[in-house]
């Protein structure tokens, strides 16, 4: 096939190559990642000191509700989408994606979507002010009338997920190359096949419980309503149905990622490839009975707390398989650090921070303490920002000159690397501090026994966001003017992308299958 | 590269631009826009006797979709009959087809357990089982905890919907047309084509009757039950899980309706026949979903 490519703006509307729909996805979550950024800002700048300097109450709530929607939703999913849409079909041999015109159709839903959400900050009554897992009532009987507008935006990001994995999931059953068996893929299309799977699980779990919403808004149900024999605690059970394998969602194609990067700057095979497979599988299972521990404080009978605390408990152990095969990965390598990897070792140890403050979350007594404080803030954000971001960002880096042909600037990448994991951790460390301490999460206003940690928390931030900038920086550089990378940049990468196909990738993958040993 | 790979290889179609996605998209989301309009000011209607414009946006984005899905299926029927999809792509229909159905049956699940969950834990615990008698006495000591619950908490009343009536009709009309679409498809393999109109029609009628039935029991229901949405807990799991079947049924049914036409114009051979075969998956999964309403909502 040439190498023919469509131009204007009909090459981005139409399209129907995999390259192109990851890069739209990549940028599109970028765009999404300074707007969600942007209001994390609005909720650090006034959270700097006690007291409400800047914003409204019910105006600070919307914040934090778009801020976790626009980033869950908006920037870590579709970037691990658009990485999953660059990196699939390369890896397995593939000549694009197994449903290329879907694939499109996926992508641009999601600008709509958004829009839909965002113009919700302009209705009557302002955004959705309850939070970015909007539980009922305050999403029913409390909720502003903008939260119809949520709900079908939800609908919307809900179609372009599935659609988005169902592609995935075909692609890699059917469409790799003759001698690529499952075991022998890549660590990131296995990651990315288990992702896809939950997402085809539990994104129409979503589906239901917005849809209840909605009929319990409008259509006189009572789901969430005790009066008419509901329960809102249920809306809180169909939610962390979905919401905990979400969580895994957002993580898992970055585990891929570290898991391809580590091995490459080690010059050495990852350890324990297949002990990684089984982790991986055994972490997404789990993760289906494990919901209820986001929920520990709703007075579930003590024999549910039990079940859902050492069913938690359980995930530490593939979690531990994961971190340990890394490192022993990286046991007596020949390392080198440029930016890939310092983005990966750093999230070896981050999130290993972040599953550890999950482990102490998972046991109920102690839950009851930490519930809905800080230190859930810090929990999370310490397995999402170090965690997923963290591990695209290493993702960009590391395929950026095979994807362009051309190469960053690495004093710049390690510039964002250093500057990134300074801010982060003075972001967010401070806040298991302040949660320990008692400190509400979702509050505009606090007691002035935190204001220290809020302090060094909001420096932090925004810090971590000015940091952005480089990223973003040296991506346009070497777009612009970058010069000519080598044709395997990285000598100790491996796969087909690096050893089957030229410098930079062409426009279409394998049009005829490359010979796996 | 061996050349032994290439000679076995037959390659994949990938199919050129498309502007059928992008216009799905814009039409998706104006389904959107004017739906949450129209579902808002539908709730004005009481109010100002106007129903307001967003069911206009609603339709004549909803008639723009159906235009897109009608153009994009014409350009992949016009492939297929060109030859020019592989064994290769058909099975990624084939499997993207059983996972939509997967994730079909996942939002069932959801409201499944909705069902369960209200039945084995909340009603009895708003009665005052486990450690909930205190909350009982305070809340709404009068409560009476049962299945269907034709009381709620708050004094709404409504009556249960009997199993033996129309909806056992209807458990026996949709068995019975998935057993006439396996008939048809049977037919369809054997090359049998006058077998295979003839029970793709019927399988269509059947579901027409069932949805017809489905009807007539949402007008008993609201008309002299006083069973409605309102009508608490019961009536919430009941009109969502047997709507959103209707819903699926009434897909199924113009799927079938389209497969019929496509049928008497002569496409679909014995081999080649992935439209036809998702149809009957399709229906085959709204059958069992079916089969489970009658035992949970109906039936216990």
């Amino acid at each position: 096939m040439s190498d023919h490519r469509p131009t204007g703006i009909k090459r981005w509307l139409y399209t129907t190559n995999h390259k192109d729909i990851g890069t739209m996805y990549l940028w599109f979550s970028f765009i999404m990642f300074l707007t969600g950024g942007a209001m994390a800002m609005v909720i650090r700048a006034e959270l700097y000191q006690p007291g409400l300097q800047f914003v409204e109450p019910g105006f600070f709530n919307q914040m934090t509700t778009m801020h976790g929607l626009i980033m869950v939703f908006g920037a870590v999913m579709p970037s691990m989408v658009g990485l999953a849409n660059w990196l699939i079909p390369m890896q397995i041999g593939a000549p694009d994606m197994a449903l290329p015109r879907m694939n499109n159709w996926s992508f641009w839903i999601l600008p709509f979507a958004f829009t839909l959400l965002l113009s919700s900050l302009f209705m009557e009554g302002g955004a959705p002010n309850f939070g970015w897992t909007f539980y009922a009532p305050l999403s029913t009987t409390y909720a502003p009338p903008s939260t119809d507008f949520f709900i079908l935006g939800v609908h919307m990001m809900g179609i372009s997920s599935i659609m988005g994995a169902i592609n995935v999931i075909v692609t890699i059953f059917n469409m790799r190359a003759p001698g690529m068996t499952l075991m022998k893929m890549p660590l990131f299309v296995w990651t990315w096949l288990i992702t896809a799977f939950l997402l085809i699980m539990v994104m129409p779990v979503l589906a239901g419980v917005v849809t209840m919403m909605l009929t319990d808004r409008h259509f006189g149900t009572a789901f969430f309503d005790a009066a008419g024999g509901g329960d809102p605690v249920m809306f809180q059970h169909i939610f962390w149905f979905f919401g905990h394998p979400e969580v895994y969602i957002m993580v898992l194609p970055a585990f891929g990622v570290v898991s391809e990067i580590i091995p490459a700057f080690s010059r050495k095979k990852l350890f324990g490839y297949s002990s990684m497979v089984y982790a991986t599988a055994s972490i997404a299972l789990l993760s289906f009975i494990v919901w209820a521990h986001h929920m520990f404080a709703v007075g579930m009978p003590v024999a549910g707390e039990l079940f859902f605390m050492i069913a938690t408990m359980l995930i530490a152990v593939p979690t531990g398989v994961k971190v340990f095969n890394w490192i022993a990965t990286m046991w007596q390598g020949s390392l080198t650090f440029e930016t890939p990897m310092l983005f990966s070792i750093a999230f070896v140890i981050l999130f290993t921070i972040g599953g550890f403050s999950g482990v102490m979350l998972a046991m109920a007594p102690v839950d009851f303490q930490y519930h809905d404080t800080y230190f859930v803030v810090a929990h999370f954000h310490y397995v999402l920002f170090p965690g997923a971001i963290f591990g695209t960002t290493a993702a960009v880096y590391y395929w950026f000159p095979k994807w362009t042909g051309k190469m960053y600037n690495e004093t710049i990448g390690k510039w964002h690397f250093w500057l990134s994991m300074v801010f982060v951790n003075l972001t967010f460390f401070p806040m298991h501090f302040s949660g320990l301490a008692g400190m509400p999460r979702r509050i505009p206003d606090y007691n002035m026994m935190f204001a220290d940690y809020n302090m060094w928390a909001s420096i932090g931030a925004f810090g971590l966001g000015l940091t952005q900038v480089f990223f973003f920086v040296t991506i346009i550089m070497a777009i612009r003017n970058g010069k000519k990378a080598d044709e395997k940049q990285w000598d100790g990468a491996t796969g087909l992308e690096w050893d089957a196909m030229p410098t930079p990738a062409p426009y279409h993958s394998f049009s005829t299958p490359p010979k796996v040993d | 590269m061996s050349t032994e790979t290439e000679e076995k290889y037959e390659s994949y179609y990938v199919p050129e631009q498309s502007p059928w996605p992008i216009v799905g998209a814009v039409a998706l989301f104006f389904i959107a826009y004017g739906a949450g309009n129209f579902i808002q000011q539908s709730g004005d209607f009481v109010e100002t006797g106007d129903a307001g414009w967003g069911k206009f946006v609603l339709m004549g984005a909803m008639a723009v979709m159906i235009y897109m899905l009608f153009r994009w299926w014409k350009d992949v029927i016009k492939e297929s009959v060109e030859g020019l999809y592989s064994a290769q792509m058909d099975r990624s229909f084939k499997q993207g087809m059983l996972w939509f159905i997967a994730s079909e049956v996942m939002f069932f699940a959801a409201f499944f357990g909705a069902l369960l969950y209200v039945r084995q834990l909340i009603i009895p615990w708003l009665g005052g089982e486990g450690n909930n008698a205190a909350t009982h006495m305070y809340l709404w000591p009068d409560f009476i905890p049962q299945w269907p619950l034709t009381t709620t908490p708050d004094g709404t009343t409504t009556t249960g919907m009997g199993a033996w009536g129309l909806p056992a009709i209807n458990t026996a009309l949709l068995l019975t047309s998935s057993w006439t679409l396996t008939i048809a498809h049977h037919a369809l393999k054997e090359n049998n084509r006058q077998a295979l109109l003839n029970y793709t029609v019927l399988t269509a009628v059947l579901g027409i009757v069932f949805l017809a039935l489905q009807a007539l029991e949402y007008h008993h229901a609201y008309g002299e039950m006083g069973l409605t949405m309102g009508s608490g807990i019961y009536g919430s799991t009941f009109f969502l899980l047997t709507g959103f079947h209707g819903f699926h049924v009434t897909l199924g049914t113009i799927y079938i309706i389209v497969l019929s036409i496509r049928c008497a114009k002569g496409d679909f051979t014995a081999k080649h026949h992935f439209a036809y075969e998702a149809g009957a998956w399709y229906w085959h999964f709204v059958d069992v979903v079916w089969l489970f309403l009658f035992i949970f909502v109906y039936l216990m």
